[in-house]
């Protein structure tokens, strides 16, 4: 039985730049890393090993869609003590937005095997939309939990976890397999070993390309994707405040008036 | 400089270097003021892989020996020299095991100590025996099939948080120096307990206390080597571990001149960067010089233990240890002067640096002792010369 985990490779940077031209990402001279919410999917895939591996036969399983590069990620996940990787890499997946991706990534799922649980990090930090996790859920017909931040039972054919809200929590019986997406509270990430270093360096990573799944090609890459990014920038920085101290009270109430009547609020 | 590491070495390196960045930075200066022992960063350090990296491979370590040891111990001190001393003083205490332990001593020490489960404690010194270990006062005596410990061994690094010690004692006391055997304990030995913990100027994560042996039965199965040969595994074991000493030196060094050069880059004076000032220059310049002929010489010092094993390396150990410390106390004092005034605060890294530094040129034999040791090298080997 199979635990799988989806990773996204992003640009290692909180501050994104975005091409005012292109409206894409600059990622030159940007180091790539797993999606920092990835690290904790990986961390639950492995620790969910270790607890249910007197019970089941696990093998853990990381897959990704992305450029030929983003091995490196699938590296640094066998690293910390995943199985085995998979990367779905192809020419005719680029473009593909989150419908697109997840139903990629769902055919390319559909070749894995028997699995108990997919795993995702809540978000990626680059998109920022939350979405691929459940498409996959979508595609495969399969129940989702997402926001999960605790995994407090699991087993062979059911799973209990709790899903972070913004007041408190609910507690989410599923049936298996599902998809589960995870937030940062659901662990501590491990860092690799040594010993899981050298395996991940010599590993084999079985790659997978639009040939090697059940796929409509239209459906695939740009050209399947619904999605259309009308416009890209940057925020405008925001300017500083004013600050006025306690003698200037009258020229920071003038300067509060003047302001809003500017702006046509009174 | 291009040291020709193989790619496990790189990776080595890149994961002491990942742990110090991730784990340690946040907290060391948290176990500076507080003294309190890592444990969660050992706990860390043993899921790394990185404690059994100088444990041969059939005693479930990782390689072959003391250059891995330095490049991880260097690299981790980079970040912090005390929170590394709890893995390069494990291997202070594991030497003698590895030098003169029997197959089954090895079988049943070396794999929980690669593994990082146990760490290990050196114990040699003695209040009135420090660079003149013959002084020792500790006695074994036999009775039956047992050795019965008695006396106080003091500023042993690991004290009380590892499980396993290699201590020295007197077996013939009427022999002086050739009367020295040494033996492994265990911690929880009936009366065998630990003393006060010492409040030490640097390094201050790691724990120093004394060790009291009150009636120890230690069994005859512990004793290391011959009974007698204890001085002689302990001259072993310290021609072993001086360059992990000199790769905390260095590591500290490497430190504080990172910092330094940052610092200078950033602090502005006079309208312009400190960095842009020749005073700063060559203060930088000579610091990085040092460094790299401190690495260059220690790194070449353990290739040769590891190439040559068996073969007493007196000489070259104490250079390599010698060097490098007086090179991490010169270069840690430099980057506190490069800060100026915010050098000296508590808030910055470099004075930390600075006291951890010091360390490193007093224990496993101090400055002087190393000068001792290199001269009389050169006596031998001249008196052995055919004229």
């Amino acid at each position: 039985m199979k635990i799988i985990v989806c990773i996204k490779q992003v640009p290692n940077t909180t501050d994104v730049r975005i091409n005012p031209e292109t409206n894409t990402l600059i990622r030159e001279g940007v180091e790539s890393i797993i999606n920092p919410f990835d690290m904790y999917a990986i961390e639950e895939a492995i620790r969910l090993k270790e607890r249910l591996q007197e019970t089941v036969e696990i093998q853990t399983l990381v897959i990704t869609m992305g450029p030929p590069q983003a091995e490196s990620a699938l590296r640094e996940a066998l690293s910390m003590g995943i199985d085995e990787a998979v990367l779905v890499s192809d020419r005719a997946f680029a473009g593909s937005d989150t419908w697109a991706t997840s139903y990629t990534l769902t055919e390319a799922i559909k070749t894995l095997g028997d699995y108990l649980v997919i795993l995702f990090g809540k978000q990626a930090s680059d998109g920022d939309t939350a979405q691929v996790g459940p498409g996959v859920a979508a595609h495969l017909d399969i129940p989702q939990i997402t926001f999960v931040r605790k995994i407090e039972k699991m087993e062979k054919d059911c799973i209990v976890a709790e899903r972070l809200m913004e007041y408190g929590y609910d507690v989410i019986s599923s049936p298996l397999p599902a998809v589960i997406t995870v937030v940062k509270e659901i662990n501590e990430p491990r860092l690799p070993s040594l010993r899981g270093k050298m395996r991940a360096k010599k590993a084999e990573i079985k790659k997978i390309t639009s040939d090697d799944i059940n796929v409509e090609k239209k459906l695939l890459g740009l050209d399947g994707s619904p999605t259309i990014v009308k416009k890209i920038f940057s925020p405008p920085k925001k300017e500083p405040g004013r600050i006025f101290q306690e003698h200037e009270l009258e020229d920071g109430l003038d300067f509060i008036v003047k302001t809003i009547r500017e702006q046509n609020i009174i | 400089m291009n040291y020709f590491l193989t790619e496990e070495q790189e990776m080595m390196i890149d994961l002491a270097r990942q742990i110090a960045q991730e784990k340690i930075k946040p907290v060391r200066e948290h176990y500076d003021e507080t003294e309190e022992f890592p444990w969660p960063l050992i706990e860390d350090l043993a899921k790394s892989d990185l404690c059994g990296v100088y444990i041969p491979e059939e005693y479930g370590g990782l390689g072959d020996g003391v250059f891995n040891l330095v490049l991880v111990v260097e690299e981790l001190c980079k970040v912090d020299g005390g929170i590394a001393l709890a893995l390069a003083a494990s291997a202070l205490g594991t030497f003698p095991i590895l030098i003169a332990g029997t197959e089954e001593q090895k079988k049943k020490y070396l794999p929980s100590i690669a593994s990082g489960k146990k760490l290990v404690a050196f114990g040699l010194t003695e209040a009135d025996a420090g660079s003149d270990a013959t002084a020792m006062k500790t006695t074994a005596i036999k009775e039956g099939d047992h050795y019965i410990l008695n006396g106080t061994k003091c500023f042993i690094t690991n004290a009380g948080e590892a499980e396993i010690y290699t201590v020295f004692a007197n077996t013939n006391p009427s022999r002086g120096a050739r009367g020295i055997s040494c033996f492994i304990l265990e911690k929880g030995m009936p009366g065998f307990d630990f003393g006060k913990k010492e409040k030490k100027m640097g390094i201050r994560a790691s724990s120093t206390r004394e060790l009291i042996f009150n009636n120890v039965k230690v069994p005859k199965e512990n004793l290391i080597g011959k009974e007698g040969r204890g001085l002689i595994i302990a001259q072993g074991t310290l021609d072993a571990s001086r360059p992990g000493v000199a790769a905390q030196g260095l590591g500290i060094a490497a430190g504080a001149l990172e910092e330094a050069v940052a610092y200078a880059r950033g602090r502005v004076q006079f309208g312009q960067p400190i960095s842009s000032f020749q005073a700063i220059q060559h203060m930088m310049a000579d610091m990085a010089t040092e460094i790299e002929a401190a690495r260059c010489l220690l790194y070449q010092t353990a290739r040769t233990m590891d190439a040559n094993p068996g073969k007493r390396t007196t000489k070259e150990s104490a250079m390599a240890k010698l060097y490098c410390s007086e090179v991490a106390m010169r270069v840690t004092t430099d980057a506190v002067q490069i800060y100026g005034g915010y050098g000296y605060m508590r808030e910055y890294p470099v004075e930390k640096m600075m006291r951890d530094a010091k360390i490193t040129t007093l224990y496993e034999g101090t400055s002087q002792i190393q000068r001792n040791e290199i001269a009389l090298s050169l006596i031998k080997e001249s008196a052995s010369k055919k004229k």
